[in-house]
C-alpha cells in the first residue's frame, strides 16, 4: 500500500515536472531590461569556504540595489554559472554568457579567478568583452594600452609587495633598518604565488634586505620542510601567499617550529576567518594585509543589515557570515560594478550598457573619496579612479590582525612604492604585445 | 646536520599521515580486490560528520561512536546499492564505480554537512618538545603511537580472527570462497565498516592538523604512492610506503626544488612510485599475483 502511494507520488511529481517543461521557454528578449552580472561562483570544491560568502555579499548588494529600482532604474539580472574553480568549467560559463542571457546585455565580465583571468585574455580581446579581476589579475593589464579589455583594478600583488614590506620597516623603526633582515616570501607555487618573485628582488636590491623565496606545492597540506627551512635560516619575518588549506596548515606549522605568528603578514587571499579559524590559537597575532577589511559597522553594511540580512533576503545560508572579509570582498566588487554601470549611464543614457560602453565605463569610473562616502562605504572601499592608460587605479590597503576572534584593523589605507614598478610593469606589457604583434591601440579621447 | 635529522624525522611523521588514509585503500584492496578511490571522500565525510556533532555540544566520545554508526549505514548501503550489483565485474569497472562513488559522497557530505572550514581540536598540543634538538610535538608522537596500534590491531584481525580470514579468502578467490559458504555482502560490509574507522582516525589527525575542509578528500593523492611503494595488499606496506614518501619528498624540497626554482613535493612521490614500478612492480610488501597459464 506504501510503495502504491510512493509511486503515486512520484507520477505526480512527473505529472507536474512535465506541466512545467511544457510551459514554452522564456522569451529571448524577456530581460531585455536588465544588466546581465554573471556570476562564475564556486559553491562546491576545495575553495568553496572562500566563495560562498562572496558571492553572498555581491547577491546581497544586488539584491538591494533592484529592491530600490536598480541601478539608474535599470535592475542587475545575476546568472550564476558554477565552476568548483575550475578552469574548464569557467571557460564554459564564458561561452554561455559571453553575448548576454534572453536579452540582458553583459557590459563586464567580473572574474573569480586569477587563473581564468590570465587565460581568458586572448578570448576577451577577440570578443571584445571588458574583464574586470577586483584585486587580482595580471599585473601588466594595468597598461590599457595593451589590454584594453582586461581590468585588474583595485590592487596588485607588486603594490602588495610593497606595502608589506613598507609595513616590516615602520615596525624596525625606519626604511634604513631593513639593510641585513631576512625577508622569506612563502608561496604557493603557481602563477598567483609566483607574482612576486620579481618586485620582491626590486625591493630587496633598493634596500639591502635578504629576500629569500620558499615555493609549497598546491595544496599545502605539508609544509614542515619549508618552515624547518625558515627556522635554519634565522628568518626575522614572513611573507605568507598563500590559498586556502595552505594558509591554516602555514600558521600552525610555524608555531610547530617555533617561528612568531606576528612576524608572519598573509596576503589578501590568506587573510579571511576561513584562514585562521582551523589553526585555532596558533593563528592569534597573525597579520594580513586586506583590501576588503571585515566588519559590519560601515554604514552599507548596517543597510544591508536592516533591509537584506534581518528579514531573510540574504544569499547566505549562514548569516554569520555577514561581515566577514569574503563577504565584504562581494560586497565591494558589487560596488565597484554598480558604480561603473552608473557612469556609463551618465554618458549613454539609463539603459542595459553593451560591451563597449561597459569598457568605456570602466576606463572612465572615478570613485571619489565623497562618492566613497556618500555610498556608505567609508573605509570599506578606497577610492578607485581608472583611465584608458591605467587599468587599475592607486592601489592601496590595510593591514590587519587576528586577535582570536575577530580580525583588527591595524593601519589606515597604505599605499606602495607603484612608481617604483611603474617601469618594470610597462616594460612587460610593452614585450606582450610584442610577442603578440599587437597594434598600438588608438587613444581614447573623450 | 641536525637540521638534516630534523626534516627527515620531519617527513617520516608526515609519511605516517600518508599511510593512514593509505591503510584504508589496502583494507579494501585485501578483501575484494577494489581499488578504492572513495576513501578520500570517505575521509571528509567522517571528519565532517565528527566535527559538526562536536560543535553542536556533543562530547568527544559520543561523536565518535555516531560517526562511526553512520560510517556502517554508509558502507551497508555503499554495498547493497553499488557494489551487490556489480558482484563478479571486473576490477576496472569496480574502480570507476568507486570513482563515481567518491564523487557522490563528497558532494552528499557538503549538501548536508555545509562548505564551511572547521577547527577541529583533539586538546593534543602541537608544539615543539625540543627533544635533543629535535622538532617533535606531543602530536606528532601521538600520531605514531595511533599508526602502530592501528597496524597491530589490522594485523590481528586479518591474521587471527575468523571474520579476518573470510576477508582473506574473498581476496584470493571470491568465488571458491562463496562455495565455502562465505556470505559476500556481509564481508564487504565488515570491510567498507572498517575501512570507514580508519578514514574517521586519518580524518581526525588530519583535520586537527590544517581544519576539517573539503582538501581533505585530496589527501587521496598523497595515498596513492604510497600504495604503489609499499604494495597494495600489505598494511606494514602502507606505513613503510608511508614512511619514504615522506621523508624523500621532505628531502626533495628542501635539496631539489632550489634547482628547478619550485615546489616539488607535488610529484617527486610520484617519480619514486614510478622507479618502483619499474623495478618492483607489485611493490616492496606487495603479493605476487600467481596465475595459471
Amino acid at each position: 500500500m506504501r510503495f502504491k502511494r510512493s509511486l503515486q507520488t512520484l507520477a505526480g511529481v512527473l505529472a507536474a515536472a512535465s506541466v512545467g517543461l511544457s510551459v514554452p521557454p522564456a522569451h529571448a528578449a524577456d530581460h531585455a531590461n536588465e544588466q546581465l552580472y554573471p556570476l562564475f561562483s564556486y559553491r562546491t570544491g576545495p575553495y568553496a569556504p572562500a566563495g560562498i560568502p562572496q558571492w553572498g555579499g555581491i547577491r546581497d548588494y544586488f539584491n538591494y540595489i533592484n529592491s530600490h529600482g536598480g541601478i539608474d532604474g535599470v535592475k542587475v539580472l545575476v546568472q550564476e554559472c558554477e565552476t568548483a574553480y575550475t578552469l574548464e568549467r569557467a571557460f564554459e560559463c564564458y561561452e554561455r554568457y559571453k553575448h548576454g542571457y534572453q536579452g540582458a546585455q553583459v557590459a563586464a565580465l567580473f572574474d573569480t579567478s586569477s587563473g581564468f583571468d590570465a587565460a581568458i585574455s586572448d578570448e576577451a580581446r577577440a570578443d571584445k568583452l571588458p574583464v574586470v579581476s577586483v584585486a587580482g589579475g595580471r599585473e601588466d593589464a594595468v597598461d590599457g594600452a595593451v589590454f584594453p579589455y582586461q581590468f585588474p583594478v583595485l590592487f596588485d600583488y607588486w603594490t602588495e609587495s610593497s606595502i608589506v614590506i613598507n609595513y616590516i620597516a615602520k615596525q624596525l623603526g625606519g626604511l634604513d633598518k631593513l639593510k641585513g633582515q631576512k625577508i622569506a616570501t612563502v608561496y604557493h607555487d603557481s602563477g598567483y604565488g609566483r607574482d612576486t618573485i620579481e618586485p620582491l628582488a626590486i625591493l630587496a636590491k633598493k634596500y639591502g634586505f635578504i629576500d629569500i623565496e620558499i615555493p609549497v606545492a598546491d595544496p599545502g597540506e605539508q609544509q614542515q620542510a619549508q618552515w624547518q627551512q625558515i627556522k635554519q635560516q634565522g628568518v626575522n619575518w614572513v611573507f605568507l601567499r598563500a590559498w586556502g588549506v595552505m594558509t591554516p596548515v602555514a600558521i600552525k606549522t610555524a608555531a610547530r617550529v617555533g617561528f612568531p605568528s606576528d612576524h608572519i603578514i598573509g596576503d589578501i587571499w590568506s587573510g579571511s576567518e576561513e584562514d585562521v579559524k582551523p589553526a585555532g590559537s596558533a593563528a592569534i597575532g597573525y597579520k594580513a594585509v586586506t583590501v576588503f577589511p571585515s566588519g559590519s559597522n560601515f554604514a552599507i553594511s548596517q543597510t544591508l543589515k536592516k533591509e537584506i540580512i534581518d528579514p531573510g533576503k540574504s544569499d547566505l545560508r549562514d548569516t554569520s557570515k555577514f561581515g566577514s572579509v569574503y563577504y565584504n570582498a562581494g560586497l565591494v566588487a558589487a560596488i565597484i560594478y554598480s558604480e561603473a554601470i552608473h557612469t556609463g549611464h551618465e554618458k549613454f543614457g539609463n539603459r542595459p550598457l553593451t560591451p563597449a560602453e561597459g569598457q568605456w565605463a570602466l576606463e572612465h569610473l572615478d570613485i571619489t573619496p565623497e562618492r566613497v562616502a556618500a555610498l556608505g562605504a567609508t573605509g570599506l572601499l578606497s577610492p578607485l579612479k581608472l583611465s584608458p592608460e591605467d587599468h587599475e587605479g592607486e592601489p592601496s590597503a590595510k593591514i590587519q590582525q587576528w586577535d582570536g576572534h575577530h580580525w583588527v584593523v591595524l593601519t589606515g589605507w597604505l599605499n606602495g612604492d607603484r612608481a617604483l614598478f611603474h617601469d618594470a610593469i610597462f616594460a612587460k606589457a610593452a614585450a606582450y604585445a610584442k610577442q603578440k604583434n599587437l597594434p598600438p591601440r588608438t587613444p581614447v579621447t573623450n | 646536520m641536525l637540521f638534516l635529522i630534523n626534516i627527515i624525522v620531519a617527513g617520516l611523521l608526515s609519511g605516517l599521515m600518508y599511510a593512514l588514509v593509505a591503510i584504508g585503500f589496502v583494507l579494501i584492496y585485501k578483501a575484494s580486490g577494489v581499488f578504492n578511490f572513495a576513501q578520500g571522500a570517505m575521509v571528509l565525510l567522517s571528519a565532517l560528520t565528527f566535527v559538526t556533532l562536536n560543535e553542536h555540544g556533543l562530547p568527544f566520545w559520543l561523536c565518535f561512536i555516531i560517526t562511526v554508526g553512520v560510517l556502517i549505514v554508509a558502507a551497508v548501503l555503499i554495498e547493497f546499492l553499488v557494489l551487490r550489483p556489480l558482484v563478479n565485474r571486473s576490477p576496472d569497472t569496480l574502480f570507476m564505480a568507486t570513482l563515481g562513488l567518491s564523487f557522490v559522497i563528497e558532494g552528499l557530505a557538503q549538501l548536508v554537512l555545509g562548505t564551511d572550514v572547521h577547527q577541529l581540536d583533539l586538546g593534543i598540543p602541537d608544539v615543539p618538545l625540543k627533544l635533543y634538538g629535535l622538532q617533535v610535538s606531543d602530536f606528532d608522537l601521538f600520531t605514531a603511537v595511533v599508526s602502530i596500534l592501528l597496524v597491530a590491531v589490522l594485523a590481528l584481525l586479518f591474521g587471527k580472527t575468523r571474520v579476518g580470514i573470510s576477508l582473506r579468502a574473498v581476496a584470493d578467490n571470491t568465488l571458491a570462497a562463496q562455495s565455502i559458504g562465505i556470505r559476500l555482502p556481509y564481508i564487504w560490509r565488515i570491510v567498507w565498516s572498517v575501512a570507514g574507522v580508519v578514514a574517521l582516525i586519518a580524518g581526525l589527525l588530519w583535520g586537527n592538523r590544517q581544519g576539517v575542509q573539503f582538501s581533505l578528500s585530496l589527501v587521496v593523492l598523497k595515498a596513492m604512492p604510497v600504495l604503489i611503494i609499499g604494495g597494495f595488499s600489505s598494511i606494514p606496506g602502507a606505513i613503510v610506503g608511508g614512511l619514504i614518501v615522506g621523508a624523500t619528498e621532505n628531502l626533495a624540497d628542501i635539496y631539489i626544488g632550489p634547482l628547478v626554482h619550485g615546489a616539488v613535493s607535488d610529484w617527486f612521490a610520484y617519480i619514486l612510485a614510478t622507479a618502483f614500478l619499474l623495478i618492483r612492480p607489485n611493490g616492496l610488501f606487495g603479493e605476487k599475483p600467481i596465475q595459471r597459464v
